[in-house]
């Protein structure tokens, strides 16, 4: 046994897989059909319950390379159908005995079809998921402890970050990565370049940032919400004013957005799947991208120089955002992918070629 | 972008006749090319030579020609139309090859036709293997080892440096024709000669042999400002070296990891951009299953099987955004019609699994050798959806129409593990069947993966359902709720409890477990939908709407494409829906088949994509509650629910179920016809031979004889004596020995066949179709001819008689098809009747241009025919003949004989139509591949029955210049008649003939028996295989003979359009004539 509660009263029971236990979170969907071990790894979804559309997850199993970080930091995963016996040549684990380990709830047997249509309309819900009966002296208790939890009360940036400078990689350019909770496939995309990286925690200063004496900073993906990150802010303002080339990811963009002087605000139920469809306005070339956020950065308030770079397709909001003058690029997107598709790697290249170019000026 | 604004009018070639590798998916393509132009405002000419098509309507294209597929034709259509515009990749591979030739003759350029779409070059690269290989060698991407030989030695030399096994593809062939996997030398040398003969450049490509890997399909689209998505991809439940057209196809993949899903999106993504393709192409890749190695190993420019499935698959209309990114619009710019919000620039993303299972013909052919490979074989497909793997491999299944609905075959059962195991390594289209017994004797996963190479993903899969069918069995029926969910009907259940399936329906009626229904809306979810697209699954939340409150009238369609029933069905089931919503109700449509028309989401107002058997059938009625459900226009699929559909409680529209089974209750039917004073050939039935010889005695020789159950094996014979009747009736007796035999009177004469409409009260005629072959040939594998060309006054009014009359008594409201037999007095007996659509309806309604189904449907919903601005009578004979040609697909099947008889063996037709008969003949047989007058020689084998009747076609064709070659005892006899020929005494020499291009046509009319080892039996597989034409029904020769003899200087013909012929037509109410008053 085990059930999903949510905030509107709806209680979905299925079965539990995974760890036992009990966990409260903000209840989000995503649509990929491939992908599921990165994404149960990827520290953006840290406080929330993941729903997966497609209905058949874990058909083969987990590898640990394709984790997105060391462990686990959503809430509980929710899934039609998980996959008891996977086939693949590279199997660390299966899924069941994966969240066991790790601790996470997974819950099976949800017409996940029906959820999703439910977020869509009603917007991202928040929710308990359990692995134990669903009782119904239980259900005031639970509610009163959903409708009292505030994603927005958490930093989940400083848990997910690491806590003292990692360095990785050899020669070439040093990048500073400020780390906000950062999927390890950004790490990769910039180590295959041939980048020095330094993982930095999300409290450090410019200063701290500008001691390794960085050729670029990296401002990477992570969970929640932009706004309360004021200390990186901040720190990326700092930034900006020392004409470093920056790069902004997915919670990295919004922040770079909130340091120009722009806002943020929630989407309904926002965009995670590996098929959004977004269109660079200054080359007019579509791609189709990997994307997982419910914030957006309004473009209003912008510097002139700072132009939107990227729409969405689908709904028209920025996806990201480039300076004419100066080095800053962001994007909403995941140029990284894992999971998704790799059609806008060559990011990574442009990002390369600007934190170059400042090499060679000095 | 805008659209190219110089584009107003645009050719669209079709792919002609439905054969095994090009079949309906091109119908499909064709008619949402032309929805597609059309919205754009673009004027259509459409080609093809396929009249049961939609896509030939003349209200889907402004102006459509049924003409023969060839340079000649097209071209003249060119000169009359003067199109600016040719979209070349939707017509299949007659299509793609077709343009390649039009170009290749300087047509394109001197009348100025601009190729939309996919660009010559990228086609070239894509299809001619060497291009191919470089090409993708020189973008970084892995092929395996290969090379192109055009002789035997080479290949031989090739493979010793490769060594075996490999894989034979020659270039430029339909579905893989030719093609094989060779694991020795004797194999390659055969696969290989044969291979060279069936590409059309003489090329054949070997291949190192990529066996055991998996196989997966990426299906992509690009548009000319170079934006690249992927629309789904698809895995095949059979690895590497079963063709794809004869695999299951799981949709989306189910064992891939993001890497690797991402790794080979990359790859497509890096062809199609590389190749410049404006549309939508097909990626096949090998994927080794223990590394991340892959291979491209096949690219389609063009839509295909594939892309249709992944249309189906997924909601997005694949061959709709190639018409209009073929006219210059982006992706972006292109909405999604599934969502209406949305933009074409996405990628799908599904939330269930999709299952396509193959259809094969080996219960039309009973060959000893059903193993899958590199040659497709299947005629047609099912699909089905469902929110597990299991479910939708069930309702796949179930869809098959086998007798049975779930994983057990009792004939599979009795086998020894020694058998299954060896089948189970060789890989025959039972394999499902076999590895579910294999399983149920507990054999390892890994044992079955070893022999077969099936991912064990798919395997553990098959297990669960079999411990189920265990668990069900040990079970005190709690656990219906849990079987619903697995995907199982209450027959597959009833059937493990060894219960009766009505107890298991009634249990889960009773406990209120009904299926919901879910949207196919591309998105997963995530976006709303306004595309009521549905399947059904045992979850918790239906989401069926309801737009308004129409009343709702349901169609059932056909299932899939198989011998007998065609994709003449779809025509008149999407007919039949564009009359409903005419009539202002909610149409509803409930098929299976991915291929058609039908399943398109735009064609009914509702499509419920399920499998067409009772239950689920009866489900979904019970959802919709529609005002009533028509059953005539699905073939026997459709008619075969009859019965249970009305119990359910619902109103079939039209001829009632008693009808039906009056017409096919033979004894009902003979006592009916015995009131009306209608003859029908003596027939009785026997259980034993002693009563067999007395009915032999009673009725006389020539007679039909035939098993009433068959499992395999022969199914009908004409016997013209007793030696061979006894013979036959031990053979059917030690086959089948507790079913009865059929013993009919076989009448020699000619053979017609009518198709009316009646209302009730009044009956409608729109023609009567002589065919040109005797009774005996089954009705579907004739040459039929419209208006009739040798019958006599007399003869003619007799059948109308009889056509009113019988459809009259069984109170026909709507169809009925009447096959006729004419004695050699003139005599007229009627042979069956059916009160539901034949798959003549498409070929007469383009031949007189009246829209019968639509007609048919109007009377059905309950109007008259003068409502319908029609009356009781018969047309007038138009100034033109219709013939309709069969066409087969001999060569695809290996060890299948390719002779006609009383069981039908044809898997497409085409129509040919002129003011001539005999050219109108010559026409169709052109299209079917028959051309007549090339080399002006004729191998002919003939046995001493009917020799005496080829005589005088025969003298004919001399006269027309003919040389003959004639097998020993043919050869003597022409000789005793004074006709040279040159002798054949070996099969050799018969191949020299053919390779040296000496041979337009071989007769050969067989003995009796099929005995594989017979050299009759030998020269006509060595005829099929080198694809020269061949007749085994000597009055065939006789029409062509004569026709031949009109155009002794040779065959040169006209092309005119459909809405022309029309227009030669008075307006209909002087159309009619009434016989009967």
């Amino acid at each position: 046994m085990g059930f999903l509660l949510l905030e509107d009263g709806t209680l979905l029971e299925g079965i539990s897989f995974g760890a036992e236990g009990e966990s409260i979170g903000e209840v989000v969907f995503n649509t990929s059909m491939v992908g599921y071990p990165e994404s149960i790894t990827d520290p953006s979804y840290s406080g929330q319950i993941l729903v997966f559309t497609y209905p058949l997850i874990g058909n083969y199993g987990i590898q640990l390379e394709d984790r997105e970080s060391e462990v686990p930091l959503l809430r509980g995963i929710v899934v039609r159908e998980y996959c008891e016996i996977p086939s693949h040549w590279g199997i660390d684990y299966d899924i069941d005995s994966f969240l066991k380990e790790f601790g996470i709830v997974g819950l099976s047997g949800i017409d996940t079809r029906a959820l999703t249509r439910k977020l869509r309309i009603f917007g991202t819900l928040r929710g308990v998921i359990s692995s134990g009966e669903f009782s119904q002296e239980r259900k005031e208790e639970l509610m009163d402890k959903i409708l009292n939890w505030h994603i927005e009360d958490f930093d989940f940036v400083k848990s997910s970050c690491v806590k003292d400078p990692v360095y990785l990689g050899e020669g070439g350019e040093r990048i500073v990565l400020i780390d906000c909770g950062v999927k390890q496939g950004i790490v990769r995309s910039l180590l295959s370049l041939g980048f020095q990286v330094v993982v930095v925690p999300a409290w450090y200063t410019k200063d701290d940032v500008l001691s390794f004496d960085p050729d670029g900073v990296l401002i990477s993906n992570g969970p929640g919400d932009p706004k309360r990150l004021t200390y990186v802010v901040e720190t990326v303002k700092g930034l900006i004013e020392e004409e470093i080339p920056l790069f902004g990811i997915c919670l990295g963009h919004q922040i770079i957005g909130l340091a120009l002087g722009s806002t943020t605000y929630k989407l309904k139920f926002g965009h995670r799947g590996a098929n959004q469809p977004v269109k660079n306005l200054i080359t007019g070339k579509v791609y189709i991208t990997s994307q997982n956020h419910s914030y957006v950065v309004d473009p209003k308030g912008l510097p002139e120089d700072i132009k939107v770079s990227f729409i969405n397709l689908n709904d028209k909001t920025v996806e990201g955002l480039k300076s004419t003058k100066r080095p800053i690029m962001s994007v909403q997107f995941h140029p990284e992918a894992s999971p998704g598709p790799l059609d806008t790697k060559f990011l990574f290249e442009e990002f390369a070629k600007e934190c170059m170019r400042k090499t060679y000026a000095t | 972008m805008p659209l190219k604004n110089h584009i107003k009018k645009v050719l669209v070639i079709g792919s002609g006749p439905i054969v095994i590798g090009q079949a309906a998916e091109f119908d499909y393509a064709g008619t949402q090319a032309c929805k597609s132009l059309r919205e754009e405002r673009i004027s259509v000419v459409l080609v093809n030579s396929n009249p049961a098509t939609i896509m030939t309507d003349t209200t889907m294209a402004d102006r459509v020609y049924i003409e023969p597929l060839e340079v000649e034709a097209i071209e003249k259509i060119i000169a009359k139309e003067r199109p600016d515009g040719l979209l070349p990749t939707l017509g299949g591979q007659t299509g793609l090859n077709l343009t390649v030739k039009l170009h290749e003759a300087g047509i394109l350029d001197k009348y100025g036709v601009e190729l939309l779409g996919t660009p010559l070059t990228a086609i070239k690269n894509a299809e001619d293997r060497e291009l191919f290989k470089n090409f993708i060698l020189s973008i970084g991407e892995p092929v395996p080892e290969s090379e192109i030989v055009r002789d035997l030695e080479s290949a031989r030399e090739f493979a010793r440096k490769v060594g075996l096994p490999l894989v034979v593809r020659p270039a430029y062939t339909l579905g893989g024709t030719g093609g094989g996997f060779v694991e020795s030398w004797d194999e390659l040398d055969e696969v290989v000669s044969i291979g060279l003969n069936a590409s059309m450049v003489g090329e054949v490509l070997l291949e190192k042999s990529v066996k055991g890997w998996k196989e997966i399909e990426y299906e992509v689209m690009r548009d000319s400002s170079g934006t690249c998505i992927t629309v789904c991809n698809m895995e095949n439940f059979d690895p590497m070296g079963v063709h794809t057209g004869d695999s299951i196809v799981i949709a989306p993949s189910q064992t891939l990891t993001n890497k690797e899903y991402q790794l080979l999106r990359t790859a497509s993504l890096k062809i199609i951009d590389g190749l410049k393709i404006e549309g939508g192409c097909n990626i096949q890749f090998a994927l080794d299953p223990n590394s991340t190695k892959y291979y491209v190993i096949e690219v389609n420019p063009r839509v295909s099987r594939s892309s249709a499935l992944a249309s189906k698959a997924t909601g997005y209309p694949i061959a709709r955004i190639s018409a209009k990114i073929a006219l210059g619009l982006l992706l972006e710019e292109i909405k999604n019609p599934v969502t209406g919000e949305t933009v074409a620039a996405f990628e799908p993303a599904l939330d269930y699994v999709v299952v396509k299972i193959p259809c094969w013909p080996f219960d039309k052919f009973p060959v000893k050798d059903r193993r899958l490979g590199t040659q497709m074989q299947a005629t047609g497909e099912v699909m089905a959806l469902g929110r597990t793997f299991e479910e939708a491999l069930l309702k796949a299944i179930r869809s098959l129409e086998h007798r049975r609905e779930g994983l057990i075959r009792p004939e599979i059962s009795l086998l020894s593990d020694k058998d299954i195991g060896e089948r189970l390594k060789r890989g025959d289209d039972e394999r499902l069947f076999l590895i579910a017994e294999a399983l149920r004797r507990g054999w390892e996963v890994d044992s079955i993966y070893e022999l077969t190479h099936i991912d064990r993903f798919f395997l553990y899969k098959i297990k669960n359902i079999v411990d189920f069918e265990r668990r069900i069995k040990e079970s005190d029926g709690c656990l219906l709720p849990l079987a619903k969910k697995i995907g199982m009907s209450d027959a597959y259940i009833a059937e493990c409890r060894g219960e009766n399936i009505g107890k298991v329906s009634k249990e889960r009626i009773e406990k209120g477990i009904f299926p919901v229904y879910k949207m196919v809306d591309t998105c997963a979810a995530e976006f709303s939908a306004i595309t009521p697209y549905y399947y059904s699954t045992y979850e918790t939340e239906d989401e069926v709407l309801d737009k308004d409150n129409k009343e709702k009238v349901c169609v059932i369609g056909s299932g899939p494409i198989r011998i007998g029933q065609g994709i003449e069905f779809d025509y008149c089931t999407v007919h039949a829906v564009f009359a409903i919503k005419e009539k202002g109700y909610t149409s509803i449509i409930i098929n299976n088949n991915p291929e058609t028309v039908s399943t398109d989401f735009d064609t009914a107002d509702k499509l419920y994509f399920e499998p067409l058997r009772a239950e689920d059938v009866v489900n979904v009625l019970r959802r919709e509650n529609p005002k009533g459900v028509i059953v005539q226009l699905g073939g026997q699929t459709a008619i075969n629910l009859a019965k249970r559909i009305k119990d359910a409680g619902f109103e079939i529209l039209g001829s009632s179920v008693d009808s039906i089974d009056i017409a096919e209750d033979r004894n009902r039917f003979d006592a009916l016809l015995e009131r009306l004073n209608i003859p029908r050939p003596k027939g009785h039935t026997a259980l034993i031979l002693d009563e067999a010889l007395a009915i032999a005695d009673e009725i006389g020789f020539p007679l039909l004889v035939r098993p009433s159950y068959v499992l395999g094996g022969r199914a009908m014979e004409i016997l013209y004596n007793k030696e061979e009747f006894i013979s036959f009736v031990k053979y059917v007796l030690g086959i089948s020995p507790d079913y009865p035999i059929l013993i009919d009177q076989y009448v020699v004469g000619k053979e017609a066949e009518i198709d009316a409409i009646c209302d009730g009260e009044e009956v409608f005629i729109p023609g009567i179709m002589e065919h040109i072959e005797r009774a005996g040939i089954h009705s579907g594998d004739s040459t039929a001819v419209y208006p009739p060309f040798s019958l006599s006054p007399d003869v003619q009014r007799t059948m109308l008689e009889y056509a009113y009359k019988i459809a009259k008594a069984l109170n026909v409201r709507g169809f009925i098809n009447i096959q006729f037999a004419i004695d050699k007095q003139d005599k007229v007996y009627i042979i069956e009747a059916n009160p539901r659509a034949s798959r003549t309806i498409p070929f007469m309604s383009k031949a007189t241009g009246i829209p019968l189904v639509h007609i048919a449907t109007r009377i059905m919903l309950g109007e008259k025919l003068s409502d319908c601005g029609l009356k009781e009578g018969i047309l007038r004979d138009p100034p033109y003949y219709s013939v309709k040609v069969p066409v087969f697909s001999f060569g695809k099947l290996k060890g299948v004989d390719p002779i006609m008889g009383p069981e039908m063996k044809s898997t497409g037709e085409v129509m040919g139509i002129d003011p001539v008969f005999e050219m109108a003949l010559l026409k169709g047989l052109i299209s079917a591949g028959i051309k007549i007058g090339k080399n002006y020689g004729v191998i002919l084998s003939l046995n001493e029955r009917f020799r005496e009747e080829t005589l005088n076609s025969i003298v004919r064709l001399k006269s027309c210049g003919y040389s003959f070659y004639s097998t020993s005892g043919t050869y003597e006899w022409l000789k005793s008649e004074g006709i040279e020929s040159s002798r054949i005494s070996s099969l050799e020499e018969v191949e020299n003939l053919f390779r040296s291009r000496k041979i337009d046509l071989v007769v050969n009319t067989p003995n009796k028996g099929k005995d594989s080892n017979r050299f009759g039996f030998k020269l006509r597989r060595m005829t099929v295989e080198w694809q020269i034409p061949m007749i085994t029904a000597i009055d065939l020769l006789d029409a062509i003979s004569r026709a031949v003899r009109v155009y002794p200087e040779g065959i040169e013909y006209g092309v005119c359009s459909i809405n022309d012929y029309h227009k030669l037509l008075p307006p209909i109410e002087d159309r009619i004539i009434n016989p009967w008053r």
